[in-house]
């Protein structure tokens, strides 16, 4: 007779009956690990009623073992022995749930990542995956029925960044009929691609297919829009994140400025004064400005570090003047905190591009007709600082251009990675550049990498146009004439692999097109909002095939480029992606999360705080009556921190109990 | 100020001018040397090619004596100062050379705890005492010589600790502050050919005639360097230079040759008794005393 199995506190450690099944993952851990013998050397192991192994576990056929075992062995504990928790741990605690017993009542064991897969002494891996069995027997027996806590998910959602990928997210989930909170750090949303020219292979105009959107974001009701503002502060667990966020003064009252910019035409300053940001500093912008024509919101801002009336306070304020009939310009106006509770968060926080002054042997900031690809989106921009006509910072036209690719990428001394994005921008630059001033234009490059629909058309096209490629990275960008013809020039040195000889070729004209890195406050952003990162900086997904716009933290979803160099379809296609699972959370109410929280066991509490400080969720207050330390289990995140400072040892983590990790720890040292 | 002084072999062989002039120059700036005691080769060029295990622990063993001694060392060869850089920077970015290196100097006795700091000669003269000290105690000014001066690879590639990797600076402020005048040198911190001249004698040639002919070009009656390798290069296979093209004659001195006599040091101590390519012809012409 099967004892009967219930999920009631009752039956606390009840007499265990433990099923073991080991999987051989097809070859992945049948190669290397002796899966039989696991399986026999388990079943003579205490309490252990069944063994098993299975080509696949996780299959159908394999989960039906599991049931049909419990059914006829009265199982009531179960070890599976194969890949990471993280894939299929889910899986087998509802095969555990529908035989009606407690979904905790199971230990899975990684046989795959932590042995198959990283050994090769197979006699060696198969006592290591017995060690790492009997260790999950041993704790299994000890497993206490839990109970996952039920969340209800706030339905709205809180969008970081504010670029092409954060504007296509707040877009989908606000259409949805969601509330949307998008918060950008600039003084517009726009990003990057606002700046550029083109896009390829199309060759659209960036402008005439973002700036609708950027409108419709300003206008739309479901989205509340943030510009010059920051996230300071992130609090709470999936389904109800309490955020806070600060709203820089821009000195304009937003709902009173509409747009008309007499006060800029009225700044005492008659002309640009300081490096203008949206055209990297190709041109001036007064003190009092918009960032660039299209910008949403259409609300001017005042730099305060570069206003007069804020350095001096003795400016005539002319600008306030101007705006008298409306009154929208508040000098006096302070820095506003919002406090707003989201369901769930997309982190759309995008890039930076690489700084050449890293790579000295190219001369930008050194010779001054060195651009970077970013410069030049500008310098052939019918808006940009020359109204798209290609005019050099010496003031000349080029008749020679050289394009150097991946500056700052694939590069052991700088950035190791493929910004992935570069080799078709330079082929657009290349056709743009050609087409706004005629001069012959040389690509020098590594390996071309057109990857995407219609990629490769274009690259095909460029060379028909007539656009010289040279294939070698370039050594060194001088000014040195080595011969008359030469001078005046600047000289790309660089070895042709193709021709097998070193060739100086003179240009009026460097564009580097340099690679996409992580935001310098990358590591800020994860740490904020609980996300991981690669030790390059960029933000880390669940799984890079299966969960690639999830994070580790549920309900914290990333897409763009803050999490790779990506270019816009892909970028877009992700923010699309990000919008769908938080949608798909919002739809479901509630998630469930693991009960694996912290309890005080109060006759041993002696009340001494140790905890409180400790807890990075402040989920532990003190019952002033009792003087015992009390955990708030819905604020409680499972970290254990509390559990491993607490002197008296009167702190155990659901799941993480003392007996079970001693229990598990002995189950592998010592041979049974 | 006090440094520990490493010459390496080539201030004690082909670079003798150049140690002369140094210490001529750091006496007049009372900037104290303490030599290393015992010290060994560097472990550039012949060890490095072979074993650069042996050329770190060469190297960091002359850094544990000056680190025994307390002081910075100062190193003016290109090369010693390059290895010596290079070895700092591999321990700490290879944990597994920094152990074996680190075994290597406990056998015989070191401790070696990564306190020293490689300076040059360059960086000490233009950060620690600045170009106005020295402007201040000039008294020959080198008025109307007009000077190339060239910093070779070595000494700002790969780590530029104190000047640009490309378009340094420290050499043209001592040597205006001396009151030479500096040409606009593009090549200045261009290969010299190194040890190519040995190796590829055609390769190594043309790289020299690059540097000779394009300071002539600039005008340049002399050009300085800090490097005793580039010194060599530049002044003895100038006759070969010249036998392809036009004849070339160029004085190549150390810039502490030129800053020494700037400052007042007798011109027979300071090593131009070594040069093949004389100077004092230039300097006669400029009316600067080189007696």
């Amino acid at each position: 007779m099967p004892e009967q199995v219930t999920t009631s506190e009752n039956s606390v450690r009840d007499p265990a009956r433990i099923g073991v099944y080991v999987c051989h993952c097809g070859n992945n851990i049948a190669a290397t690990i002796a899966v039989d013998e696991v399986a026999q050397y388990a079943a003579g192991l205490n309490k252990v009623v069944v063994s098993r192994e299975y080509k696949y576990m996780c299959s159908e056929p394999g989960q039906a073992m599991i049931e049909q075992d419990i059914r006829d062995h009265g199982l009531n504990r179960i070890v599976v022995a194969s890949c990471s928790p993280l894939l299929h741990e889910r899986t087998f605690r509802e095969v555990l749930s529908r035989s009606n017993l407690n979904s905790f009542y199971f230990q899975m064991v990684n046989i795959r990542e932590h042995a198959s897969w990283i050994h090769d002494n197979r006699a060696a891996a198969t006592e290591k995956a017995k060690d790492l069995v009997r260790a999950a027997v041993r704790r299994v027996a000890l497993h206490r029925p839990l109970e996952p806590r039920r969340v209800p998910i706030d339905p709205a959602v809180l969008i970081v960044g504010g670029g092409i990928a954060g504007i296509h997210a707040a877009l989908t989930i606000a259409n949805a009929g969601k509330q949307v909170y998008l918060v950008e750090r600039e003084p517009t949303i726009g990003g990057h691609m606002a700046k550029f020219d083109k896009t390829f292979p199309t060759l659209d105009c960036a402008a005439c297919i973002l700036t609708p959107k950027m409108t419709s974001v300003g206008a739309h009701p479901n989205i509340k829009l943030w510009t010059y503002s920051e996230v300071m502060k992130v609090d709470g667990y999936v389904g109800n994140y309490k955020v806070t966020i600060r709203r820089n003064p821009r000195y304009i009252i937003e709902d009173l400025c509409i747009g008309c910019q007499e006060c800029i035409t009225a700044c005492v300053y008659k002309a640009g004064k300081v490096d203008d940001e949206f055209n990297l500093g190709l041109s001036k912008r007064k003190p009092i400005y918009l960032a660039f024509p299209q910008a949403v919101p259409q609300k001017v801002v005042i730099d305060p570090e570069n206003c007069i009336e804020f350095k001096s306070h003795r400016c005539k304020k002319t600008c306030v003047e101007a705006c008298a009939e409306r009154g929208a310009i508040d000098l006096n106006q302070k820095e506003e905190i919002k406090e707003i509770t989201v369901g769930t968060v997309i982190l759309s926080t995008g890039f930076k591009t690489f700084d050449p002054r890293r790579r000295p042997n190219y001369g930008y900031g050194r010779f001054q007709n060195v651009y970077t690809s970013l410069e030049v989106e500008r310098l052939i921009n019918a808006s940009g600082p020359t109204g798209g006509d290609v005019i050099l910072r010496d003031g000349t036209r080029p008749q020679s251009i050289g394009i150097i690719h991946c500056v700052g990428s694939r590069d052991h001394n700088t950035n190791r990675w493929c910004s992935k994005v570069c080799c078709m921008y330079s082929l657009k630059l290349a056709h743009l550049l050609k087409e706004h001033t005629g001069a012959e234009i040389y690509n020098f490059y590594i390996d071309m990498r057109t990857p995407g629909k219609n990629y490769e058309d274009f690259y095909d096209r460029m060379l028909d146009e007539g656009v010289h490629f040279v294939r070698g990275r370039v050594a060194e960008v001088s000014d040195w004439a080595a011969h008359p013809s030469e001078k005046g020039k600047l000289i790309i040195r660089a070895e042709d692999t193709l021709a097998a000889f070193v060739r100086r070729i003179p240009v009026d004209m460097v564009v580097l097109s340099v690679g996409m890195e992580p935001k310098e406050d990358a590591h800020d952003v994860r740490r904020m909002f609980n996300v991981s990162c690669s030790s390059d900086g960029w933000l880390t997904e669940r799984h890079p095939k299966l969960a690639p716009v999830n994070t580790l933290t549920d309900g914290i979803f990333i897409c763009g480029a803050c999490q790779g160099p990506k270019d816009i379809p892909e970028t877009v296609a992700q923010a699309g992606a990000a919008a769908a699972e938080a949608l798909s959370l919002i739809s479901a109410g509630c998630i469930d999360l693991e009960p694996y929280t912290a309890k005080v066991m109060e006759e041993v509490c002696c009340g001494c705080k140790t905890c409180i400080p400790m807890c990075p969720y402040d989920a532990i207050s003190v019952d002033e009556a009792k003087q015992k330390a009390c955990v708030n289990e819905v604020l409680c995140k499972g970290c254990g921190t509390c559990a491993a400072a607490c002197p008296s040892g009167s702190i155990e983590q659901n799941f993480f109990e003392d007996e079970e990790i001693f229990e598990e720890i002995a189950g592998v040292l010592t041979h049974a | 100020m006090k440094f520990a002084y490493y010459p390496g072999c080539s201030l004690r062989g082909t670079g003798r001018a150049y140690e002369d002039s140094l210490l001529a120059v750091f006496r007049a700036l009372d900037i104290e040397l303490e030599e290393l005691e015992d010290w060994n080769c560097c472990g550039a060029t012949t060890y490095l090619s072979f074993d650069e295990l042996t050329s770190y622990a060469l190297s960091a063993r002359n850094l544990a004596i000056a680190e025994r001694m307390q002081l910075d060392i100062v190193a003016p060869c290109a090369a010693c100062y390059l290895v010596l850089n290079k070895t700092q920077h591999y321990m700490h970015d290879y944990p597994h050379i920094d152990q074996l290196v680190r075994g290597a100097l406990k056998s015989i006795g070191f401790d070696y705890k990564d306190r020293v700091k490689v300076r040059h000669p360059l960086d000490i003269l233009w950060h620690d005492i600045g170009v106005e000290t020295i402007r201040s105690k000039v008294k020959a000014p080198l008025k109307g010589l007009k000077v190339a001066p060239y910093y070779g690879c070595q000494i700002v590639r790969p780590y530029a600790t104190f000047d640009d990797q490309y378009a340094p600076v420290s050499m043209d402020r001592l040597l205006e502050a001396a009151g030479a005048e500096v040409v606009s040198y593009p090549l200045k911190t261009r290969c010299c050919g190194g040890s190519q001249k040995g190796s590829l004698p055609e390769i190594g040639l043309d790289l020299l005639s690059y540097l000779l002919i394009e300071a002539k070009k600039c005008g340049a009656d002399v050009i300085a360097t800090a490097c005793p390798l580039c010194q060599f290069n530049l002044e003895v296979f100038q006759s070969e230079v010249g036998s392809r093209q036009r004849p070339i004659s160029m004085p190549i001195v150390y810039f502490t040759q030129l800053l020494a006599l700037a400052l007042g040091a007798p011109f027979s101590d300071i090593g131009f008794k070594y040069s093949v390519v004389p100077i004092q012809p230039v300097l006669r012409q400029k009316e600067i005393a080189c007696a």
